[in-house]
């Protein structure tokens, strides 16, 4: 039984999102409520990926130093610190992040939207709620993460450069020329961009399905909110181990 | 029968069920254009189960059900159709709360009506002073009295000059004098715009005085169905019970037993 019900709630995922794609056609009401999505989901997470990106960057070069240095191997620091963070670190934590900061918050809102009657005034004004109140907020999160991702990478870097070349002592040619021969602009950043996008995608999909077929209640909105963090962040990780197996073999 | 001849709303022997129970059945009912239907019982009797069936969010077990001269739809696109001729007035007004008041009565105007935004927003600033809160134009939802926040959700069903308006109990959770503005309102709606409106409601001395139609339902099925004159003289025990407010009679206080093992299975 519990077999079938999650089939069935496969099924109705995959149903939810061909029906965001179907209510993403470009329109002018689209484009206007996309770029308010991505100031409110988008930029108001600005803070939380600034201090995290490099609070990770100074962890990753202190730990980093003190193993590599008890091989003799140093002059590997900038490209451990390179290569875990656009391949791995950066975009799992970002979309981590993100889930916390905004796939809580599509989840809360489409919850309340259910429970006070504006997507059944939608329904009833014959206009495709998944289109109004959906859609944006899916291509918001699509293309937020990455440039999220970027910002949260530009950070954790210049974190570890401070920390590595300033506190450190290690040489600033050495590190940056060690950083721009082992790490590759397709390879590893593009990979990165790429996941980054599909983790938004994730966790923009799973919020908005939890908030939108939420119980009409405040209860409901509440459930809804924790299991969209929840479901959002386990699904993130999956993805992105069978991600990194198939990219990096 | 032509669609402009024929009534607003039809139903015949009409069974309605929701979560595995029969909450309505053996409905029969006509709904002339141009009126104003009243359909009045105790809360939990099925009122705001009807309207479900009338905009189609519920699909009957048996009979019909048409509206504006056709069966309610079950296919989405064909229903999406149909409600573009439906204004509904909803118990929680659900008035999208990111929006102004002005932007939320240009809503249908901008998903259904392409007009020029200068054309659009003259017809928003005409909807908003048929209920006379123009002056709010610009304030939000958050902003808005129980009573004024109903009276733009009004303004929003009527923005696309709907031909049947349907109310959800439009006087809950308002004071006398804005359920006085509110039924007023309707009346003069439905009269200058020439619409067919039914509301559902348990205010009896509010709703009555305005209405052409009364429509009783209690005890899973109508009850009575006449005018208000009729209604007021009836001795029909159910329909005293109702109108006189008593706690005792055919209407009984306890809710029915419901066999939870076997609804679940």
């Amino acid at each position: 039984m519990a077999f079938a019900s999650s089939i069935r709630a496969l099924g109705r995922s995959g149903l939810f999102a061909l029906t965001v794609l179907r209510g993403s056609a470009p329109t002018r009401e689209l484009f206007s409520e996309l770029v308010r999505e991505i100031y409110k989901i988008g930029a108001r997470s600005l803070p939380i990926i600034v201090v995290g990106g490099a609070f990770v960057g100074l962890v990753l070069t202190l730990q980093g130093y003190r193993t590599l240095t008890t091989y003799g191997a140093l002059d590997a620091l900038p490209t451990l610190l390179g290569l875990s963070l656009y391949r791995e670190l950066a975009p799992v934590l970002t979309a981590l992040l993100f889930i916390g900061r905004a796939g809580s918050s599509i989840a809360a809102e489409l919850g309340l939207m259910r429970a006070t009657d504006q997507i059944k005034a939608l329904e009833l004004m014959a206009i495709d709620p998944v289109a109004r109140a959906v859609a944006p907020r899916f291509w918001a999160a699509v293309l937020t993460v990455p440039l999220l991702t970027g910002i949260f990478i530009a950070l954790a870097i210049c974190a570890g450069w401070f920390e590595a070349v300033q506190v450190l002592g290690i040489d600033n040619g050495g590190f940056w020329s060690h950083l721009s021969a082992n790490v590759d602009f397709w390879d590893d950043f593009g990979v990165s961009l790429l996941k980054a996008a599909i983790f938004g995608a994730i966790a923009a999909l799973v919020a908005a399905y939890v908030g939108f077929n939420a119980e009409p209640t405040i209860e409901g909105t509440s459930v809804a909110t924790t299991r969209a963090v929840v479901n959002a962040s386990l699904l993130v990780l999956m993805f992105n181990f069978v991600i990194s197996a198939l990219l990096f073999n | 029968m032509p669609a402009e001849s024929s009534p607003a709303v039809r139903l015949s022997g009409t069974r309605i069920d929701r979560g595995g129970r029969t909450i309505l059945r053996d409905l029969d009912l006509v709904v002339p254009r141009g009126s104003i239907a009243t359909v009045l019982g105790p809360s939990g009797s099925g009122k705001s189960t009807l309207l479900a069936a009338l905009t189609g969010e519920l699909q009957v077990a048996a009979g019909t059900v048409e509206v504006l001269g056709a069966p309610v739809p079950a296919g989405s696109r064909a229903l999406l159709e149909m409600r573009k001729n439906l204004g509904v007035l909803l118990q929680g007004n659900g008035l999208l709360t990111d929006l102004s008041t002005a932007e939320n009565v240009a809503l249908p105007l901008r998903a259904h009506a392409r007009l020029p935004e200068p054309v659009l927003q003259r017809l928003v600033r005409m909807k908003l002073h048929a209920v006379g809160l123009l002056a709010a134009a610009d304030a939000w939802p958050r902003e808005l009295s129980g009573g004024m926040a109903r009276r733009v959700a009004l303004a929003r069903a009527i923005a696309l000059d709907p031909p049947l308006m349907l109310y959800d109990e439009p006087l809950t959770g308002l004071d006398p004098i804005a359920s006085g503005v509110i039924m007023s309102l309707i009346k003069r709606l439905n009269d200058t715009l020439g619409l067919t409106s039914i509301i559902v409601s348990h205010h009896v001395h509010e709703t009555l005085p305005i209405c052409d139609q009364a429509v009783v339902i209690a005890n899973g099925g109508i009850v009575f169905a006449g005018t208000p004159a009729q209604l007021q003289d009836s001795t029909d025990p159910l329909v005293r019970q109702f109108l006189l407010g008593e706690p005792d009679g055919p209407i009984p206080f306890d809710a029915p037993v419901r066999n939870y093992g076997q609804e679940a299975a």
